[in-house]
Order: C-alpha cells, then structure tokens, then sequence
C-alpha cells in the first residue's frame, strides 16, 4: 500500500523522527555524564523501562495493536524528557510516579497518541514538583564542587535503597535557579551571588554547559527539518526579552538575559519539548504566538513564583491556549478573500 | 407509601440522576470541600438537610406562588433554610463552621438545590417532594463522601482526621492511619486531585452502566 500523494513531502515517520529527535539529546545526555556523574542514566534507564511498561499495559487494555504504537518509541522519548527534566538520583518510586501520570493519565487518558492536550512530560513533572517538592529539589551536585560524586553501582544503590551512610549534602545542591532565588530573598546583591562557586561563565556551573549541548541537539533537528524555527526562536526570544526588561527595572533582583537561556530547563523546553506536535500551536504565526507567551511565563514564573523553574508550567499553560491560537492565526487559503481586488 | 414512583425517586437520586457524576451539578462544594471525609461529609449532610426541607416546603406552597416570580420566591425559602443551618453550625458545630467557610451560605446557590425545587418540588406532591430532595441530597453526599475519603487516603494516608472538630476533642484518637510512614501524595489534596477524582468517578460509573447494558436481559 502506498501512502497518500499529499504526504509525499513528509520526510519521516514518527518512528524515524522519534530516533532522530532521541540522537539528538545525546550529547546533553553525554555532557551530564562528564560533568555530573552518571546518576542521570539510572533515571534515564528507569524512566524508559516505566514508560514503556505503563505503555504496553494501556495499550494491552484498550486492545490496540502493541507492534505498531510501541515501535514509534514516543513512549520513550516521553520518558527521557521526563528524565532530563528531574533530578538524578530521585528515589525509583518518583520515576515511576512520574511514568504513569505522563504515559497513562497525560497521554493515554486523552485518548493516546496525537490526541492529548498537554505535554505528558511535563504534566508528570509539574504533577511531582507540587507533591513532592523535597525530593524534586534534590538536583545532583556539578562534579566539581561535590564532595563525591556517585559511581553509577553507587547510582543505583542511592535510587533504590535511599540515602543510607551517604548524606545527600555530599552530593546534591539546589540549582542555580533555585539557590539564586534563596540568596535574593535573604538579601546578597546579585553580582555576589553569580561570583560564587555554583555558577559558571554565564548559567550554572556544568549545567551551562548542558544547555549548549541541548541548542547543538536542536540545531540538528532544524537541519534535518524536524522542527521549524519559529518555535525555539520565539521561545528563547521571548526569555531574552523578558529577562532584559526585568533586569533593565531592577538590576539588583534579577539575572540577565544570558543567565536565564542557558539554566533550568530553557533549551530544553525550546527545542524539545515546546516544539511536540501534538500539543504546541501549528500555524506558523500561531507558533510564534505560542512559543513568544511560553517564554515570557517562564521568566516570570522563575523571577516571581515559588518554583525552582517556570518552563514546565509555562509550556503547560500554553498547551491550553495553543487550540485557540491555532483557529486565531489561520493562514489566507490562496485564491480566497483578504487580497487587493 | 412506598410506590413504585417512590422507589423510582430513591434510585434516581442515588444512581440514575445522581447529582454529582450525572447531573453534574454543584461542582465548586464537591470539588472544593472533597479534600477529606470529614468535611465532605458535613457538607454533604448539610445540604442534604436544606434539600429535603426546601423541597418540602417549596412542594407545600407551590400553588400559592405567581409563576412569573417563582424563582425568587424558592430562592428566598431556599436561603431562609440556609441561614437556619448556618446558624445552627455556628452555635454548635463552630470549628467545623469554621473548616467548612464560605460553603455553607454558599449552599443558597449551588445549582442542585434550585434544580430541584424548580423541575419537581414545584410540580409535585409534597411526599415525593421530600423523598427527592432527600436522596438527591443523599446521592450527592454519596459522591462527596466517595472523593473525600479516596484524596485523603491518596493525599494524606488517614481517613476521618480531622473528625474532633465535629464530635469534640475525644474523636481526634479515631482517625485512622492506613499506612504508617506514609508521607502523603500532595497532588491529591490540592485542587487537580479534585478533578481528577471526580473525572474517574464518573469514567466509573459510564463503565459500569456499560457493562450493565452489555450483560443485562434485553441487551439494546
């Protein structure tokens, strides 16, 4: 059977752009190993088996073919933005938490593949940092600074079996998001607080460098034409600006432009998980739209909310506008009204 | 007394029309006060009471009342009974009062007390009126007892905490713990666990239905 002719421009299938789209997160995947341990691959590794798991189960439930949607491995690209998004090292049960709330209420819930509202990612994580705030603070110290760093038996032993003789001081910190925002409220002027250990050229220590490794993932996906520009652009963007106007206000308070791009979850969000197909804006304009709003929220959920970080919530909250933007920013179909006579 | 038509209101109240995950009607209370079972319950009683009294007395002066302004009448009945219980919890129930808020004088305009006293009480006789109010009232509760009891478990790990602030400092030792250490699934308690509860109640009840449909003696 042939495919329709109108798809003939289409260049991939989801299981072809789902490969692409997980080659594409190695390198921040490799760059957290160097610069962080190895802890971030028991999460990566449970987080897959999880989603896969609850996948196969919901599909075994609905009777749909398990073949067809467990080959299109979108079900572990849910799993590795999850990953990627929480700490390392979290206990095995906040994994599997996460996996269900993304693959069986986010995703399959809303009627499966292609059907659902939200990001399932980020729904999982946004469902777990309001529950469980404490052990979704825990972000694994930069190597450099940590008094240890765990080995990966060690990795394993601390997701399963908890903290046992190693205190979770030795090798966990807050994120430079996070730690920042405490410093502020308790007073030391910003230039002080970007001068100390945790923070590197621009962002985080390590974490940094993380976020460039991300733009060199998503600069492949836009060369290989598996997402447009309008999305990350806009997004990042929009952070840019939002984050050169709060600075320009009150530059004792707030980080720049540069601080924002390149910590927390803001590369990751604007390549990879703001440009999800199902659930972002999909006219060009509409893209911008989306994008340039979930940008805007982040910066001001990180400078004025109580969360570490604002991608996941602003993504979300986009999601819902994303339909409305959509019937909003209908491109002219050629040859019908608008033009000059 | 108990007709077939009685017999007909019980089971629409619990079951057929349940208030709650059929009608759904009233959702602010149901979502907003379902966090545990304690209040769900106090509130569900509440307005289970100015239910069947409302409906009673709206069904007994129903041919007084000019068609033209008859909401505004049942409103002014319906809010007359609110103040009663509301009083009435003040003086004795006061830290429950106290829990519950905002709610109890909100009972006045949660839709399924006007419903009913619009579309029967003021149609039907006054038994069949109380009977309705009572049990949808009593459906209603059902439901709000069913998602308290489930995100308290879920969220907090107890049911019935919080049970002294309406039986007095004794009935504080009678909550009970279903797991200790059990550090609570916070999500549970806040507003999403509401509506997710209330979503797979409902998404419970279609399958049973279903189920009823497909196994039942005249298959459709």
């Amino acid at each position: 059977m042939t495919g329709s002719p109108y798809n003939l421009h289409v260049r991939y299938a989801t299981p072809q752009i789902m490969r692409q789209l997980m080659l594409a997160l190695l390198p921040a995947i490799g760059a957290h190993v160097w610069l962080f341990g190895p802890g971030i691959l028991v999460g990566l590794l449970l987080c897959s088996l999880f989603a896969v798991g609850f996948e196969t189960l919901v599909l075994l439930m609905r009777g749909q073919p398990l073949g067809f949607y467990l080959r299109d491995n979108t079900a572990l690209v849910t799993a590795w933005l999850l990953a990627l998004s929480m700490p390392t090292l979290a206990p095995w049960w906040l994994y599997l938490l996460g996996a269900f709330f993304a693959i069986v209420v986010a995703k399959h819930l809303y009627g499966g593949l292609g059907q659902n509202l939200f990001n399932p990612a980020m729904v999982a994580y946004a469902v777990l940092i309001v529950s469980f705030p404490i052990q979704m603070t825990q972000w694994a110290a930069p190597a450099q600074l940590a008094a240890h760093v765990p080995s990966l038996a060690e990795a394993f032993d601390l997701v399963f079996a908890g903290q046992g003789a190693l205190s979770p001081d030795a090798y966990t910190s807050a994120t430079p998001l996070d730690h920042l925002k405490t410093q502020l409220r308790t007073g030391t002027p910003m230039p002080k607080v970007m001068g100390q250990p945790l923070y590197g050229q621009v962002g985080g220590s390590g974490g940094e460098v993380v976020a460039l490794m991300f733009l060199l993932g998503g600069a492949y996906l836009l060369g290989r034409r598996l997402i447009t520009w309008h999305i990350p652009v806009a997004f990042l963007a929009a952070v840019a600006v939002t984050a050169s106007l709060l600075q320009w206000h009150d530059p004792a308070q707030h980080a720049g432009a540069l601080f924002h791009l390149a910590s927390g979850g803001a590369m990751l969000g604007a390549f990879f998980i703001a440009t999800d197909p199902v659930t972002a804006a999909s006219t060009p304009k509409g893209k911008l739209l989306y994008a340039a709003g979930a940008g805007c929220l982040t910066v001001i959920i990180r400078a004025f909310g109580n969360f570490p970080d604002g991608v996941a919530f602003a993504i979300l909250l986009m999601n819902i506008a994303a339909p409305l933007i959509d019937v909003y920013t209908q491109p002219r179909v050629f040859g019908t009204g608008g033009g000059k006579p | 007394m108990f007709t077939q038509e009685a017999r007909d209101i019980v089971v629409n109240g619990l079951w057929k029309q349940n208030p709650g995950i059929v009608q759904i009607l009233g959702l602010c209370p149901l979502l907003a006060i379902s966090n545990n079972v304690v209040n769900a319950l106090s509130l569900g009683l509440a307005t289970t009471l100015v239910m069947t009294v409302s409906n009673g007395a709206v069904a007994l002066v129903r041919n007084l009342i000019p068609h033209a302004i008859r909401i505004p009448v049942f409103i002014l009945i319906v809010a007359a009974l609110v103040t009663v219980v509301d009083l009435l919890m003040h003086a004795y129930l006061l830290s429950l009062y106290l829990v519950l808020g905002i709610f109890i004088p909100l009972i006045v305009t949660n839709c399924i007390v006007l419903a009913r006293v619009e579309a029967f009480a003021s149609k039907r006789s006054t038994w069949h009126s109380v009977l309705d109010g009572a049990f949808m009232g009593l459906g209603l509760t059902l439901v709000l007892l069913t998602l308290g009891a489930v995100r308290e478990a879920f969220g907090k790990g107890t049911l019935l905490s919080g049970l002294d602030l309406a039986l007095g400092p004794r009935a504080a030792a009678w909550t009970i713990h279903l797991a200790p250490g059990y550090d609570g699934f916070l999500l549970a308690i806040l507003p999403p666990g509401a509506f997710i509860g209330l979503g797979l109640l409902i998404a419970l009840r279609n399958l049973i239905e279903l189920r009823k449909k497909e196994h039942g003696p005249h298959p459709a």
